[in-house]
């Protein structure tokens, strides 16, 4: 047999098959969990959240790379549905349509594309377009609706508080922690399964963990950023907890509240924005909590993950350069 | 636990379709081609010229230096002409081209099948006749074997390890040669032992071979000081300073030789080369080839003469399937695409492994979204990203501090890439333009 055509190139000639779509998919995938829950408990405004969102993203990064990019068109590697995703899982489900289609243009168009599209971005995408909108629309951006069971009859539903701002305010007004969580409407339980106040997918532990096994087991992320984010905030707010605990809430309400499990599984582990050693990833995730705790606990806001995880993502170049992997033959015998 | 090396590595899909199967040797070719550069250092001097009758294993071109090697002819017949032919390289190269008349072999080859455990030379005579008979690295690197058998002045080997992991996907040459030429090996083993003056011999085979483990291990005893031991399956065990690692637990330190850490590292192949050498007079002029891949009808351990071109072994095989869209000569990791069939088989070629079309193009090629795999997997601890972006950016003479020069080449780090990243290719490219600039320092 003749051979019309061989193809050649240097090795290696194998690859194992992951690519940054399967990556992607896979992200959303992991999410599932948290939008079914955060759909039974907002109903139809999840599902509609979400899709514009995702819709939006989508339509941005396309015109963005058809209009002034004149490259390839990337939307197919499925980095915008993540992004999109994201967004809808860090804002109130009863967000107006206009605020989130601005915060997918912020997140797109200002976080991502004018870095060059995936992979050069220095901050979350959809972590900019939330701080954008809360720092633009704070109003509707802290309006939490009250969860309920399947409501699909798209009334309005009553607002209410979230945990963190319910013991952020009780304790500023000098209320002590446990008479604070006494008349909280929220058990711990509740706070597990994701019955309570909060953006639409921050609000369920359990689903989220559950996302963060499936990554964990695809090997999309190492459990490094998870463990020393949550692990820092455990000790930090434990050590506050234990000087007085009147006046600190304790490590367990701090992890499962807020956006704190949604940033930790979710939104610090982005690849593209953490570091790439897995020394310089514990350094990272120890920053996170740090900054986080200080933003609960001492700053004007209740919650400060979205900060704190963009004050480090502005760190990670930085500990890319300080914190090398362990070269082989460093260490000269004798 | 089986011993292996702590840092990074992958485990690309083993596919060892022709495990198990016979070494066959086969038909001689009409014509071969026997490059003049088929090992590391310099190419040797033909000293046969057109028109000259030469036998199977007589010299056909010298040594040229101390890092070089003696080449033999590998068949009998008359030399057609010496001329500039395609080979595995890529390039034009100087070969031998010697037309093939019956098969007569020099006198002084002992052609009986006795095995003899005779290691009564001394290490100077091992060395000489290693030399004479061309022997290089047959684990691909092609570095000639007498250079690694002389050591330097001050250092004192401890170990020799005979390094019979193939850890390449698809390549079972040395898997099969243990198992059909076990004792040869060990004998092998032993003069190189006596050569190098080590205290003992340890031969790390990876445990996806565990017939070969229990063969080798049962030969061993019959020896002293050899230690057969089991490695993880894990790309790239076979890696010199990986191996060392692995077994001894020694670190070759960066920019360091082996025998810095006491140690002397062979191929399983070599070893077997070597014990031809001495014992039966025999040149390197024919080695263990497999040819396999995903469609090949017959996967195969062939026995091939050095200058036989490839398609006969594909041949051999069963034919060159009717979707061939890549052929490599070597494993799927390391090995060379070649850009014809036609190229000769050297003293270097472990493998031919033929690539349907579906599985000889690269992945689709994304930005590097930073997910620090490279990082992960890579056995000597570098950054291949940084690497490749600061040779993308012309950075050449910064990568010496971001240890460019430790890599290796094994190609762990684009095998996990999600991002089908080329690194590799940039990382070769900082690598040469940095050896140029180090070069140009020096003199």
């Amino acid at each position: 047999m003749a051979i019309n055509r061989l193809t050649l190139s240097m090795s290696p000639h194998d690859h194992g098959k992951d690519s940054v779509k399967k990556i992607m998919f896979g992200v959303v995938i992991a999410m599932i969990p948290a939008l079914l829950v955060s759909i039974y408990y907002f109903g139809f405004d999840a599902i509609r959240v979400n899709l514009i969102a995702i819709a939006s993203c989508i339509f941005f990064e396309w015109l963005i790379q058809k209009l002034f990019l004149k490259g390839k068109i990337t939307v197919v590697d499925g980095s915008a549905i993540v992004t999109g995703m994201l967004l809808a899982f860090n804002v109130p489900s009863n967000l107006p349509w206009w605020i989130i289609v601005i915060g997918s243009l912020v997140a797109i168009g200002i976080a991502k594309m004018t870095f060059g599209g995936l992979g050069n971005n220095p901050f979350n995408p959809a972590l900019v377009g939330r701080v954008f909108l809360l720092i633009s629309f704070p109003v509707q951006m802290t309006s939490w609706p009250k969860v309920s069971v399947l409501n699909f009859a798209m009334t309005d539903a009553t607002t209410g508080a979230t945990p963190l701002a319910i013991v952020k305010e009780g304790l500023k007004n000098g209320e002590t922690f446990s008479s604070i969580m006494n008349n909280m409407p929220h058990s711990y339980t509740d706070m597990f399964i994701g019955q309570m106040g909060g953006s639409l997918g921050e609000i369920s532990a359990a689903a989220l963990i559950l996302g963060g096994l499936f990554m964990l087991f695809r090997k999309i992320i190492t459990w490094h950023i998870p463990v020393s984010i949550i692990g820092t905030v455990a000790i930090f707010t434990g050590i506050l907890y234990g000087i007085d605990p009147e006046k600190f809430a304790n490590p367990l309400f701090h992890i499962l509240t807020g956006g704190m499990l949604l940033g930790a599984i979710f939104m610090a582990t982005d690849m593209v924005t953490s570091p790439m050693t897995h020394k310089g990833m514990l350094i990272f995730g120890v920053g996170i909590g740090v900054i986080t705790v200080l933003i609960r606990v001492w700053g004007a806001y209740p919650e400060g993950m979205s900060f704190a995880i963009l004050i480090m993502n502005a760190f990670v170049p930085l500990i890319n350069k300080g914190f090398k992997p362990a070269r082989f033959g460093e260490i000269i015998k004798k | 636990m089986l011993k292996t090396f702590p840092k990074g590595g992958v485990h690309p899909g083993e596919n060892k379709f022709s495990a198990g199967k016979p070494i066959e040797s086969i038909e001689l070719p009409k014509q071969v081609y026997i490059p003049v550069a088929q090992h590391l250092g310099a190419p040797s001097e033909p000293v046969v010229a057109k028109g000259d009758v030469v036998k199977t294993g007589q010299l056909i071109a010298k040594s040229t230096g101390f890092v070089s090697a003696n080449i033999h002819s590998s068949v009998s017949g008359k030399v057609l002409k010496i001329d500039k032919v395609l080979d595995t390289t890529g390039y034009k190269q100087t070969c031998i081209v010697i037309d093939v008349e019956g098969d007569e072999w020099i006198e002084t080859i002992d052609r009986s099948a006795e095995i003899k455990n005779n290691i009564d030379f001394s290490a100077e005579e091992i060395r000489s006749k290693v030399a004479e008979n061309g022997i290089v690295g047959l684990g691909g690197a092609t570095f000639p074997t007498h250079v690694k058998l002389s050591i330097p002045a001050g250092k004192t080997c401890k170990y020799l390890i005979i390094n019979a992991v193939e850890c390449e996907p698809y390549l079972t040459s040395d898997h099969q040669l243990m198992m059909e030429k076990g004792e040869e090996i060990l004998i092998g083993c032993k003069l190189i032992q006596k050569a190098i003056g080590a205290e003992k011999v340890i031969v790390g085979i990876e445990n996806n071979k565990p017939d070969a483990i229990k063969h080798m291990t049962e030969l061993s005893k019959k020896f002293e000081n050899i230690e057969v031991n089991a490695l993880k399956v894990k790309y790239p065990q076979g890696g010199e300073k990986q191996l060392i690692k692995s077994v001894t637990k020694r670190e070759v330190p960066s920019g360091g030789l082996p025998i810095d850490v006491g140690c002397v590292v062979q191929n399983v192949g070599t070893a077997f080369a070597i014990y031809e050498a001495v014992i039966k007079n025999k040149p390197l002029f024919e080695r263990v080839v497999t040819v396999t891949g995903k469609s090949v009808k017959n996967p195969s351990n062939l026995r091939a003469r050095i200058g036989t071109p490839i398609n006969m072994l594909i041949e051999a095989a069963g034919g060159l399937p009717e979707d061939t869209g890549k052929i490599v000569n070597g494993g799927p990791m390391m090995g060379k695409a070649v850009s014809t069939d036609k190229v000769p088989v050297t003293k270097g070629t472990s493998g031919v492994l033929i690539f349907p079309e579906s599985l000889a193009e690269r992945v689709e090629n994304y930005n590097c979204i930073r997910c620090g795999r490279c990082v992960t997997v890579c056995p000597m601890g570098l950054e291949p990203y940084l690497i490749k972006n600061m040779s993308a950016v012309k950075m050449y003479e910064e990568l010496k501090a971001e240890r460019a020069l430790d890599c290796m080449e094994c190609g762990s780090c684009v095998y996990v890439c999600p991002a089908g990243v080329p690194l590799l290719d940039y990382i070769r490219l900082g690598k040469a333009n940095l050896n140029k600039i180090l070069r140009a320092k020096k003199s």
